[in-house]
């Protein structure tokens, strides 16, 4: 019998208002009631950041944050990263530096990748590092990654956008 | 997850009312970085949760009262970490807040959630018993400043009564120079919880205040008034008989599994001299800049 309450939040653009059961995370509201299962489901304490979605522009651990907290403020998952069939220059460099071998740890690294290049669009090795210290990788990618978001960096084509 | 209430009060007034009268069974929800872990694997059992994210008494901001810099409970850690002012006079605690978690927790984790859940291993605690923090606590009787080195009783207990809530930490601007640094020991590089952390902070008058965490109940801070830290010229024995003294207290337990307790008190020598080292470096800096 648990609570819901009503909640408004805009994800990936798009405004929702949900009914929504208190003691439901943002990471299941988004997978199971809004069918965004790019956002990945792991570890569920904040130690892996597969669930890595933007809040309000700033990269969270969905698994650690109600569904109800989110009341009010805009989302981006890794399904709003793309535009109009085209990935964003930070998926692309994925691919080309092959930076996801299962995919699994994906949609977090390109999460919080993205907001790391939104607040620091040339970041060294050291702050990326630092900045997807919050993302685990299992298949090991991890210099991949740093080369995929370094390679972005310098291109000079994702900082800024949103 | 287990099935709760969930209230969001608007004033603190109403979020005292709330605590007051569903105290025991009540949890605060601020970042969440810790309560949801706890609702989700049933250690934690509130039949309340009272999310006090939105009480504007209580948010958010960090402000200079001339003085006195006042950090809202529910800033969290990423805005302590680059504020400028929080940067300029208490840059030890800026240095803790960068060093909490990951990304993601810093942009949920709360000052007011890290010293609330009283873990001995708090990264904030230590600079904030350096820089003689006050937490300004509200409760159905009003309002109280508590010292932040009475803060800190027991792991996961603090100081604050059933009723009370954290409003905002304050921090008084020191009134002579001091040089001060953060330092932590982790397993791995990245998101770790401390094996050891600890600052030290050096001023102009020749006091040394070191603080540590994560060896022990609590965090603790200790004062050298001898000068025999603050002076790079004193000698490795004089300065080894004074860490002898302030680490005196230093009783990790024997059942973490992030370090044994020969580690950690190896460690915390480590990085004790460390930490010294930086301060009176930076304290240095600050009188060429100054
Ligand atoms: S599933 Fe959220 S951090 Fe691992
Ligand atoms: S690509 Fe497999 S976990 Fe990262």
């Amino acid at each position: 019998m648990a609570d819901t309450l009503p909640v408004e939040m805009i994800v990936n653009g798009r405004r929702r208002a949900i009914e929504v059961p208190v003691n439901v995370t943002l990471l299941d509201l988004l997978r199971d009631e809004l069918g965004l299962t790019g956002t990945k489901e792991c570890c569920d304490v904040g130690e892996c950041g597969a669930c890595t979605v933007l809040v309000d522009g700033r990269a969270v651990d969905s698994c650690l944050m109600l569904a109800v907290e989110a009341d009010g403020a805009e989302i981006t998952t890794v399904e709003g990263l793309a535009a109009d069939g085209q990935l964003s220059p930070l998926q692309q460099a994925f691919l080309d530096k092959g930076a996801s071998q299962c995919g699994f740890c994906t949609p977090g690294q390109l999460m919080a990748a993205h907001a790391l290049l939104q607040e620091n669009p040339d970041p060294s090795l050291p702050q990326i590092q630092e900045g997807l210290s919050g993302n685990l990788c299992r298949c090991g990618c991890y210099f991949q990654i740093a080369d995929a978001v370094l390679a972005v960096a310098q291109s000079g084509q994702e900082g800024g956008r949103k | 997850m287990q099935t709760f209430a969930y209230l969001r009060p608007s004033t603190l007034a109403e979020a005292v009312a709330l605590l007051e009268a569903h105290a025991p069974d009540a949890r605060l929800l601020a970042g969440g970085t810790d309560l949801i872990i706890g609702l989700r694997d049933g250690s934690e059992r509130p039949r309340v949760v009272i999310d006090v994210k939105r009480v504007p008494e209580l948010c958010c901001g960090i402000r200079d009262d001339g003085g006195t810099v006042t950090i809202g409970a529910t800033t969290i850690m990423a805005d302590l970490a680059t504020s400028a002012l929080v940067r300029r006079h208490f840059p030890a605690l800026a240095e803790a807040a960068a060093a909490v978690g990951s990304a993601q927790i810093r942009n949920r984790a709360t000052l007011a959630g890290n010293i609330c859940n009283a873990s001995p291993a708090a990264d904030t605690a230590p600079p904030l018993l350096v820089y003689g923090a006050v937490v300004l606590a509200a409760g159905q009787h009003g309002a109280r400043r508590i010292p932040i080195s009475e803060f800190f009783v027991n792991p996961g207990v603090n100081a604050l009564a059933r009723d009370e809530l954290v409003v905002a930490i304050e921090l008084p601007v020191p009134a002579v120079r001091v040089g001060a640094a953060h330092v932590r020991r982790t397993r791995r590089r990245g998101h770790d919880l401390a094996s050891v952390t600890l600052c030290a902070g050096v001023d102009e008058t020749g006091v040394t205040r070191l603080a540590y965490g994560s060896v022990g109940p609590r965090p603790v801070l200790k004062i050298d008034e001898s000068g025999v830290l603050a002076d790079p010229a004193a000698s490795g024995a004089a300065r080894a008989a004074v860490f002898d003294k302030l680490f005196a207290e230093a009783s990790p337990s024997p059942r973490s599994m992030r370090a044994g307790p020969a580690y950690r008190l190896a460690m915390l020598r480590v990085l004790g001299s460390r930490a010294v080292q930086t301060a009176i470096e930076r304290l240095g800096e600050e009188r060429t800049n100054g």
